[in-house]
């Protein structure tokens, strides 16, 4: 959704997904951290609202082993169940189904993978999977390609959210084609979130400056070398970079052109 | 006849489950509530799966387990 041109200075809308507000709009993961401590710790350094989760079986073993509700609570945070790890439209229905019988919750993040050296997503699967989700009465967030044809074929099946990666889950390499990012949030009618390939700071800058509603990101955090100063770092990124989105950036220009006057010069 | 103590020593006695992928044994005539107290997963947010359908929380109690019935049970982890 194109913000800049409706905005008054000073101002800024909140982040809203299928009629819920965020006032951030960074986005967390909770996977790859040492503890869940410090996972609780970063999330509150972001500033985030919302988190993905997983649902995985129960270690039966060990029904003592820490759990991340008792480190980051359902009620202060926004779960966001994923569907990491299933590679047909079935895997991630079935994954989602147990999510909400667990949660409560129908606000999902669907992500269909195809290979596991690239994780990109199965996009004909992923539409499939987003119907179906969305006639089972999901509200689908979803992970997707750049590709800005599929993006408005999901946004036409009524997904809330559009999720493009911006380089390969847990890459790190930043935005990889900031024209596609562009024109998807040019065309969209729902919220553009950046998912996946954010390395540092900057790439979440990138994202919103391209006028993207927000940034999902889980490894730039959890594998930084301190994982609560990135979270804060990040937090920054997205205000600044929707800040400058907002403010309209000036035109790039071939020559340089001075910033003191020329005239009285002695 | 047999009595009670050899009764509940058949085969008919005990339950032989599936529960996320590991084998597993109950009683006859446990229900959905009683494995769930058995794993110690009482009150935890978790969602059970029966033969790959979902039991609802509210019907744990009334949900009797069948020898050979697959089990899986999930809850919420770290994940991106």
């Amino acid at each position: 959704m194109d913000d800049a041109t409706t905005l008054k200075p000073q101002q800024d809308a909140p982040l809203v997904v299928a009629g819920r507000s965020f006032s951030s709009r960074l986005i967390i993961g909770t996977g790859k951290y040492e503890t869940y401590a410090l996972n609780a710790e970063a999330l509150q350094a972001s500033g985030a609202e919302m988190i993905t989760v997983a649902v995985r079986r129960v270690n039966l073993s060990d029904p003592g082993e820490p759990r991340l509700i008792d480190f980051i609570s359902p009620e202060d945070y926004t779960y966001l169940p994923n569907t990491a790890g299933c590679f047909t439209g079935e895997d991630a229905i079935r994954t989602l189904r147990l999510a909400r019988e667990a949660g409560g919750w129908n606000l999902v993040k669907l992500e269909v993978l195809s290979d596991p050296k690239h994780l990109y997503p199965d996009m004909a699967e992923t539409l499939r999977a987003a119907e179906m989700l969305i006639a089972d009465g999901f509200e689908v967030m979803v992970y997707c390609s750049d590709d800005p044809v599929y993006a408005r074929k999901l946004e036409e099946a009524g997904c809330c959210a559009i999720m493009p990666l911006g380089a390969p889950i847990g890459s790190g390499l930043g935005i990889q084609n900031p024209v596609n990012i562009r024109l998807i949030v040019e065309q969209s009618g729902v919220p553009v979130i950046v998912d996946a390939g954010v390395g540092t700071a900057s790439d979440a800058a990138v994202a919103m400056e391209l006028g993207c509603d927000g940034v999902l990101m889980n490894t730039a955090i959890a594998e930084a070398k301190d994982p609560v100063r990135m979270a804060r770092a990040m937090r920054h990124a997205v205000v600044a970079g929707r800040e400058a989105y907002l403010a309209g950036r000036m035109p790039k220009k071939r020559y340089a052109d001075p910033s003191s006057p020329l005239s009285g010069l002695i | 006849m047999t009595d009670v103590r050899t009764h509940e020593r058949s085969s008919e006695a005990v339950l032989q489950l599936t529960v996320n992928g590991e084998s597993r044994s109950i009683p006859a005539g446990a229900k959905i509530a009683d494995l769930v107290a058995d794993l110690k997963l009482d009150g935890r947010k978790i969602a059970v799966e029966r033969n790959l359908e979902i039991v609802p929380r509210s019907l744990y109690g009334q949900t009797a387990l069948e020898d050979g019935d697959r089990i899986e049970i999930v809850a919420f982890v770290g994940g991106g």
